[in-house]
């Protein structure tokens, strides 16, 4: 029997486990939107296509899972577009459905047309134009299987409005061959026995863990490892998580706003082990001044990661689970006593972890740290946390201590200021039962704020604490370190009364403007089952340390 | 240090941009670039010259890999292989300078492919010296036009990519 292009769709994505999808009608989908009407798979409909992207990218972070979304062509498409780049740039696996003019028309400048497929070229992992119908139940088997495997990322599949109603026979392909893509998971055994050797023989080892552990779901193996040989771990902003920020063995994040424990380790070590990480340019500052004594593993899924940035000594392609399994296994025959082998380099880094801790002093006005301090405390770490980006996702990396993998759902790569909502949104549906809190600024906010509908429609008990400084603070402060306090355009002296908007869309408003309102504000928030916005009305020019300044090695950190 | 990278591609519509993109992107030169299909309609074959230090010849075949569409990816660097362009030069010809421009075509082994009262067109094919050998020779005559193709490579010996 045959099938419209429609029909063809949704079964094949009902057949890649998709439930939910996230998306906005429009004149080129209005037939996959028909065929929504009465399919098992729930629409979650946003407010802005961006957002769209957001929520899925956030359902796939939290969840582990394959986030989708569906939009229109022409508008609808080329608004997904830092929806698109963000996953990108964080490696998160998404498939993001547009719709296109039918193919007589493309080329023709026809009404909402784009090359959104020429638009994401450089900000996809790959991506689709489907021109006959007979070929879209292949296309998406490969879409899923491209965006989910290797190194995860989005792929875009274009669909022009023709083929969407014209109909096929459905036979959805039980496997994929692709003899173009074919991920390297496998760690090779001869350089997993030469990375052995190495950390066998290291003094002052340091795991460098990203957010390529928590991809391949690797954090038990990296815990094992961790544990089982005393090396201390540094996570990057993405890594947070995928090792418990509590344990004794945790320095924290590295890198522009990392501890100083952690950017002291780096400097010092005589071994860096790499883990799913990409040697960011806001994780190692001046590239010499980074590790400059040590030897250099790294393991990464994408190749191209590799000696990319810096150079490496062992190079070890392959999925982190798989090479720390391989790794883990050769430790069991190593009978040492590792903690005591390590006393003196965990002694040093127990030192300098007390010349300078993290710290804050509140006093009479509520500074964002304590929020988020107290967001930590009363959550006991076990909330799913999205943040935005800028001061209030350093505060969150600093002072909330991520314990489990796929906790934090932040913009890492290309801070997107307005992703923290919609990915919220997308967790809370992924996880309808657990506290999701988006940690925000009072500028991050206003660039997704129209999702408080959305929240409100599906009933949502997304909660959103606003550190609301009056700034764009993370702009400001470079102002004021770096041009002489001239505060050019980073004040928002106007911006609406968030209580009254959140009552606007149907939430809940709550204000905190002494210290001791924190705490009763963040319990009555996560009392109610509605969504709820918090806004802590902070220290206006309260600023994040350390700091490496761009272009400075690790060690040099601003220290307040 | 030049660098002639031989890519197989799947032959679909924007590959070629894709590997034109990555190429943009990222800040690779592209000295020249020929693409057709192979035997199996389904593949073409790449050649691409390009320049750079060791670091940034490994990260573009690594990412020229990387791209979904690409097959296999050899850089012929420090192989052997053999690289040949053609040259279509349209030179001045006048009465006094026509035996000679013969000649010289004759040495280089090219073809006339043209000619009017007033020009040659010379169709040459050859390694990089002789394409630029016969462009010198025959620039005193007045070149007025040159197309190229740009360069193909393959290795020697018995064994394909």
């Amino acid at each position: 029997m045959k099938k419209t292009g429609a029909q063809i769709l949704l079964e094949s994505l009902q057949l890649e486990g998709v439930d939910t999808i996230f998306g906005f009608p429009g004149g080129s989908v209005i037939g996959i939107y028909d065929a929504l009407f009465n399919s098992p798979i729930r629409h979650i409909l946003v407010r802005h296509e961006q957002a769209a992207v957001h929520a899925a990218d956030g359902y796939a972070r939290s969840s582990g899972r394959i986030g989708v979304c569906l939009v229109t062509s022409g508008p609808g498409a080329t608004n997904t577009v830092t929806g698109i780049a963000t996953a990108y740039m964080d490696s998160i696996p998404v498939v993001v459905l547009t719709g296109q003019v039918s193919t007589g028309l493309i080329g023709n400048d026809a009404f909402q047309e784009a090359d959104i497929m020429g638009i994401t070229r450089p900000c996809t992992k790959h991506s689709y134009l489907v021109k006959d119908v007979k070929e879209l139940a292949r296309t998406i088997k490969e879409a899923f299987y491209i965006a989910g495997t290797g190194r995860p990322g989005p792929v875009l599949v274009d669909l022009p409005k023709d083929v969407i109603a014209d109909s096929a026979e459905f036979n959805y392909p039980e496997s994929v061959n692709m003899q173009s893509y074919n991920p390297t998971y496998r760690g090779h055994r001869g350089q997993i026995q030469k990375a052995f050797k190495l950390i066998l023989k290291a003094n002052r080892p340091l795991i460098y863990a990203g957010g390529g552990v928590i991809s391949s779901n690797a954090s038990e193996e990296l815990t094992t490892f961790a544990r089982t040989l005393s090396i201390p771990v540094t996570a990057t902003l993405m890594g947070l998580g995928c090792f418990p920020g509590v344990d004794d063995l945790s320095l924290g994040m590295l890198g522009m706003h990392g501890t100083y424990r952690a950017n002291m380790a780096v400097t010092n070590c005589d071994l860096l082990i790499a883990i799913g990480a990409r040697f960011d340019d806001r994780v190692t500052g001046k590239i010499d001044g980074f590790a400059p004594n040590a030897k250099i593993i790294h393991i990464d899924i994408d190749p191209t990661s590799i000696s990319k940035n810096i150079r490496v000594h062992i190079p070890i392609v392959g999925d982190a689970k798989d090479v720390l399994k391989k790794i883990n296994k050769l430790i069991q025959e190593e009978k040492e006593d590792w903690k005591s082998i390590r006393r003196e380099w965990l002694d040093q880094i127990f030192q300098w972890k007390n010349t300078y801790l993290l710290a804050y002093e509140q006093k009479d006005v509520i500074k964002p740290q304590y929020v988020v301090e107290k967001i930590y405390e009363i959550t006991k770490g076990e909330a799913i946390i999205s943040t935005e980006v800028g001061q209030n996702q350093m505060w969150t990396a600093q002072y909330y201590h991520f314990t489990k993998p796929r906790t934090l759902l932040t913009s890492g790569g290309l801070g997107t200021m307005g992703y923290g909502f919609p990915a919220a949104i997308g967790a809370q549906i992924a996880f309808p039962e657990k506290t999701v809190i988006d940690i925000a600024g009072d500028g991050s906010i206003q660039m997704n704020i129209q999702e408080l509908a959305t929240v409100a429609q599906y009933n949502l008990p997304v909660k959103i604490a606003i550190l609301n400084n009056r700034y764009l603070g993370m702009v400001r402060q470079w102002q004021g370190l770096f041009h002489n306090k001239r505060y050019s355009h980073t004040s928002l002296e106007v911006s609406p009364d968030f209580v009254k908007l959140a009552e606007a869309y149907g939430a809940v408003g709550l204000r905190a403007t002494k210290p001791e309102e924190v705490v009763p504000t963040i319990e009555k928030a996560l009392s109610i089952s509605k969504a709820v916005i918090m806004d802590f009305v902070v220290e206006q020019e309260e600023d994040v340390y350390p700091m490496v300044p761009v272009g400075a090695p690790l060690k040099e950190m601003l220290l307040v | 240090m030049s660098h002639t990278i031989s890519a197989l591609v799947l032959n679909q519509p924007g590959v070629l941009a894709r590997v034109a993109g990555l190429f943009s992107g990222r800040g690779f030169n592209i000295e020249s670039l020929c693409v057709a299909e192979t035997l199996d309609p389904s593949t073409s074959r790449m050649t691409i010259v390009t320049r750079g230090n060791d670091q940034v010849i490994e990260q573009i075949t690594k990412q020229l890999n990387k791209l979904v569409d690409i097959i296999k990816v050899v850089d012929f660097f420090g192989s052997d292989y053999v690289d040949r362009e053609m040259i279509l030069i349209k030179v001045t010809a006048e009465s006094s300078s026509r035996a000679e421009i013969l000649r010289i075509v004759d040495i280089f082994r090219g073809k006339i492919v043209d000619v009017t009262p007033k020009s040659y067109t010379i169709e040459v094919s050859g390694d990089e010296n002789k394409i630029r050998a016969i462009i010198d020779l025959l620039k005193p005559m007045g070149i007025k036009e040159v197309v190229r193709t740009g360069k193909v490579a393959i290795s020697r010996g018995s064994k394909g990519i």
